[in-house]
């Protein structure tokens, strides 16, 4: 619903101000332009997003992966010491975030939604508990290696170095995940105070 | 420091294959499969692509793209942010196909080299579709109240957005 919201603003906006900046004429161009724009970036970036997606297959095939997992595990543990009392949700939590890491969004998406299941079981409440909250912000703030997407769309639009944001990447996910999570204590702190009060 | 963003890729992809041949795996098997599964996703992305690439297109020849930058403008420039990645900063948290058909058109525009084009594609790599995260987790554990979840995740996007300026700035 709320995509089509985006697309239709998207299209009608360009239509209404056009007509008011005099520049209709050029917008049949745009528009041939941006669909076969969509065909040449999909296809130039796809040689990309399929070497990577090759090596992920590796790295599940031969152990990295599950490597990775339980090498988060004791970090995990310390964030999340209600879920890791539960070794199920603890699994699924590190494995979405060992997956994220790694931009395996498809297997990101289920493990994540067995792990915030697993977090409501243990609350038992229908509003989201402070462990529930914290995952979630994990979830929408990426923490990725390899942003291969991003490369990809900068090598298609014709950079000669399109994997130099890596560290620039790095660091801002970093960033911003250590916000989410420190914004997410903070309000935890509030809201209990107001419980209490 | 940029160096290492250029090693990474060549490093991982050898370390990765030479310990799979060390295990056993059959590595070419594994990668033809990982490589057919890639083409799924790049097939995945391609009709939203078509369905918002045009809209996108359009939104820069009607001029509207020019004007909401030139307004946004101070703003930015007060937070060091390039102003010209004001529709993918706007964007990305609601639409994750409309962020990339965005940041594409700011590459486009500006250069995938350019600062702006970097940031773009730093703030890419650095932040999540918040919006459509949320549906997902929440509604799928049966959660009525999100609570504190959306405003922090907000606060994490807009962090991530400012340090993708601050460290494009200054490692470039």
């Amino acid at each position: 619903m709320q995509f089509n919201i985006i697309i239709a603003a998207i299209y009608a906006i360009s239509f209404i101000y056009a007509l008011f900046s005099g520049r209709v004429s050029e917008l049949t161009t745009a528009a041939f332009e941006g669909a076969s724009g969509a065909v040449t970036l999909c296809f130039n970036m796809c040689g990309m997003i399929c070497l990577w997606s090759a090596c992920l297959e590796l790295m599940s095939r031969s152990g990295l992966s599950a490597k990775l997992s339980r090498l988060l595990r004791p970090l995990l543990g310390r964030l999340y010491p209600r879920a890791s009392r539960d070794p199920e949700t603890m699994e699924a939590l590190c494995a979405n975030v060992s997956a994220n890491f790694l931009g395996l969004g498809n297997a990101a998406t289920p493990a994540g939604i067995k792990a915030a299941q697993g977090m409501q079981r243990i609350s038992g409440k229908s509003s989201a508990g402070n462990e529930l909250c914290m995952f979630v912000v994990m979830n929408t703030a990426s923490i990725q290696l390899l942003p291969t997407t991003a490369a990809a769309l900068r090598a298609s639009y014709g950079s000669q170095t399109p994997f130099d944001i890596l560290p620039a990447v790095w660091l801002s996910s970093l960033l911003s995940v250590s916000a989410g999570l420190i914004a997410a204590k903070i309000f935890e702190r509030f809201s209990r105070r107001g419980r209490l009060g | 420091m940029a160096d290492l963003g250029n090693i990474a890729v060549p490093l991982i992809l050898s370390v990765v294959i030479v310990w799979s041949m060390s295990r056993r795996e059959d590595v070419f098997g594994a990668m033809t499969l990982g490589a057919k599964n890639g083409l799924k996703t790049v097939l995945g992305i391609l009709p939203a692509l078509i369905a918002l690439l045009p809209g996108v297109y359009m939104l820069r020849a009607s001029g509207f793209i020019d004007a909401l930058t030139a307004l946004l403008e101070p703003v930015f420039s007060f937070l060091g942010i390039p102003s010209e990645t004001a529709p993918l900063v706007l964007l990305r948290p609601l639409s994750g196909s409309g962020a990339l058909a965005v940041a594409g058109e700011v590459m486009k525009s500006s250069g995938a080299d350019s600062l702006p084009g970097r940031t773009a594609a730093v703030m890419l790599g650095s932040t999540e579709t918040t919006f459509y995260v949320i549906a997902v987790y929440f509604g799928a554990a049966g959660i009525k109240k999100s609570r504190h979840a959306l405003p922090s995740a907000l606060i994490a996007d807009a962090a991530g957005f400012l340090a993708a300026a601050f460290f494009t700035r200054l490692l470039f």
